[in-house]
């Protein structure tokens, strides 16, 4: 087995028993980033020099007897969106495309105190706004399990990076599902935290009163190691929640005996893929045959948080990117006077979809519509809210597919903004509701795509989250299943 | 084409200062009256009486000291700036030449 094949729990083990040195862990994903990005392009940025000092830096520290964070010598790739001092983070934007942050988001400080290595910064829909990658400024990432699909997205790079064996780990952020359903089509763990438990500060926003940054991982395990490293209150974010945060690898194994799990009647009700439902009913199953209590659950108003949504976050989406206008930062065009320097600079540096949310936005807030549109979709939020809210009298944790399909091709979607919006219809309710949710796989389809399942709890509720995902881990696969990549029958060291 | 909604697009446009090309512009009257009739299906729901969620975070607003803190130093602040005069950003002229 090479280094790179390995979880992060497992790396873990390795460098605590010094079996082997962080420069070795971190070359080895490097040198897996060389053989395999170039037809994945998972990576925006590449920063090998950057891994290998800290790597070097945590090699040193270990044999001076220093005691290390678990997650030292781990590397990991990060979205993006999130701002690393003094390394290019671009959003996939044309806009941005030049934009070197002077300062680290809470996150990466946090990341770079425990000592995890920065493979790169990964390729997203441009601000997040997308399912695909397609909507990337640059180019299309690649699902490692079949490479005419998509990842998913937004967070497709960091999806690719770890189902590729490229980062063991990887930051996503997730606004309505930008974390969940990559995850559900490269066969990752994917979460997404409750609104407020990771810091915001540094996430370059899209739709503030939605955004949460997430891991993906190979096991429940790797994701509760890295989230116990970035939650927590933050003095910096607003919005930061000021509860304690739990080990969420404490008590992983405590099995599912007794947990009450309701299986949202809509998801299966709806025309998903029949091998979709087939698998999160076969894995509901399987909860149950150990003890859980599975019910049947109903939230009526899945249906228009989709529409509430694509009000929502929209309208935050339009007032956000508003700061995008060649003066401080990023791309200009130049123009006779202010105005037209705005319009033109804006007009160029931003891609198709996100021109649209601009304007969906600034139309839902405009005078005349704001009451019909914008103030009506945050009423129907309260609703959602309190629809999750009696679920959760009767449920500890909500079941359904993460997608109503695994992964489409490439360019399947991308001329109807409507279908591509449609592919997150499962993730939205979650993100409305700012509770936390995990996305699992259930598997591989006949066409040996990758399944997922989506768990969602009340709010804080991670740890019950992460201890069924790691009870299915263990029950379905003893190793998490990993594609074969064309170049893998090559040989490619 | 719905021509008062090409003009609704155009005006929008204005708002949100987005240059938007002529093919765009029809292109995205399309696109938004298809995406708008998927937002509408919140009409047909009854929201009275209930309270618009902005945030789902209740947290009263988050007070500290008033202490002066060490800021940016200047030329980090300015090393991303497009255009910049000595300490300054620097913008064409505000008002359109008549």
């Amino acid at each position: 087995m090479k280094l790179y094949e390995n979880t992060a729990a497992a790396l873990s083990r390795l460098l605590a028993k010094r079996e082997v040195s962080a420069v070795e862990v971190t070359q080895s994903f490097l040198d897996r980033i060389s053989a395999v990005d170039l037809i994945l392009k998972a990576f925006v940025t590449h920063t090998p020099d950057i891994a290998l000092k800290t790597a070097q830096a945590v090699d040193r520290k270990r044999a001076e007897g220093e005691t290390l964070h678990p997650m030292a010598g781990i590397p990991l790739a990060i979205k993006d969106n999130i701002c690393t001092d003094g390394i290019k983070t671009t959003c996939s934007s044309k806009i941005l495309s030049n934009y070197i942050p002077p300062f680290d988001a809470t996150v990466v400080k946090a990341l770079k105190t425990v000592g995890m290595p920065l493979l790169g910064k990964t390729n997203m829909d441009e601000f997040a706004m997308g399912s695909s990658t397609e909507n990337s400024a640059f180019f299309t990432s690649r699902n490692p399990w079949d490479t005419d699909r998509v990842p998913g997205g937004s967070s497709g790079g960091s999806a690719v990076a770890v189902a590729a064996g490229m980062a063991p780990l990887a930051l996503g952020s997730d606004t309505g599902g930008s974390v969940r359903q990559p995850a559900s089509f490269c066969g990752l763990i994917g979460l997404r935290p409750t609104y407020g438990r990771v810091s915001r500060y540094g996430l370059i926003a899209f739709a503030s009163s939605l955004d949460q940054i997430g891991p993906l991982a190979l096991t429940a395990e790797d994701a509760a190691m890295l989230l116990g490293v970035i939650a927590g209150y933050d003095r910096l974010d607003s919005t930061s929640l000021p509860e304690e945060v739990p080990d969420y690898q404490k008590d992983l194994d405590a099995g599912v005996k007794g947990i009450r799990i309701g299986l949202i009647r809509q998801s299966l009700d709806q025309h998903f893929d029949p091998e979709v439902n087939a698998a999160v009913l076969k894995t509901a199953k399987l909860l149950e045959q150990n003890g859980a209590e599975i019910g049947e659950v109903s939230l009526p108003l899945t249906d228009y948080g989709l529409s509430a949504y694509y009000l929502i976050a929209p309208s935050e989406a339009s007032s956000n990117l508003g700061r995008y206008d060649g003066v401080r930062y990023g791309y200009k065009v130049e123009g006779s006077h202010l105005e037209e320097m705005f319009g033109k600079t804006r007009g160029e540096g931003f891609g198709a979809e996100v021109k649209r949310r601009i304007m969906i936005g600034t139309y839902a807030l405009s005078t005349g519509y704001y009451d019909a549109y914008y103030l009506k979709a945050m009423k129907v939020r309260t609703m959602i809210r309190r629809d999750y809210e009696t679920a959760f009298k009767s449920f500890d944790l909500i079941l359904g597919a993460t997608t109503p399909t695994p992964a489409f091709k490439i360019g399947e979607k991308s001329d109807d903004p409507l279908q591509m919006y449609l592919s997150d219809v499962c993730n939205i309710n979650d993100a409305l509701a700012g509770i936390p949710s995990l996305s699992l796989p259930t598997g591989l389809n006949s066409s040996g795509l990758p399944m997922g399942m989506q768990i969602s709890a009340p709010p804080s509720g991670e740890k019950l989250l992460l201890k069924v995902a790691h009870f299915l881990d263990c029950q379905q696969r003893g190793i998490p299943q990993r594609p074969l990549l064309k170049s893998d029958e090559g040989g490619v060291k | 084409m719905d021509k008062d909604f090409t003009r609704e697009v155009e005006h929008v446009a204005r708002l949100a200062r987005l240059h938007l090309g002529a093919d765009e512009k029809d292109k995205m009257a399309g696109q938004l009256q298809s995406i708008l009739g998927i937002a509408k299906k919140i009409q047909e729901l009854d929201t009275t009486g209930i309270e618009p969620t902005s945030h789902v975070i209740k947290l009263p607003a988050v007070m500290r000291e008033d202490e002066v803190k060490p800021s940016l130093p200047v030329d980090q602040v300015l090393q991303n700036a497009p255009k910049r005069s000595k300490d300054f950003f620097q913008v064409p002229r505000i008002t359109a030449v008549e």
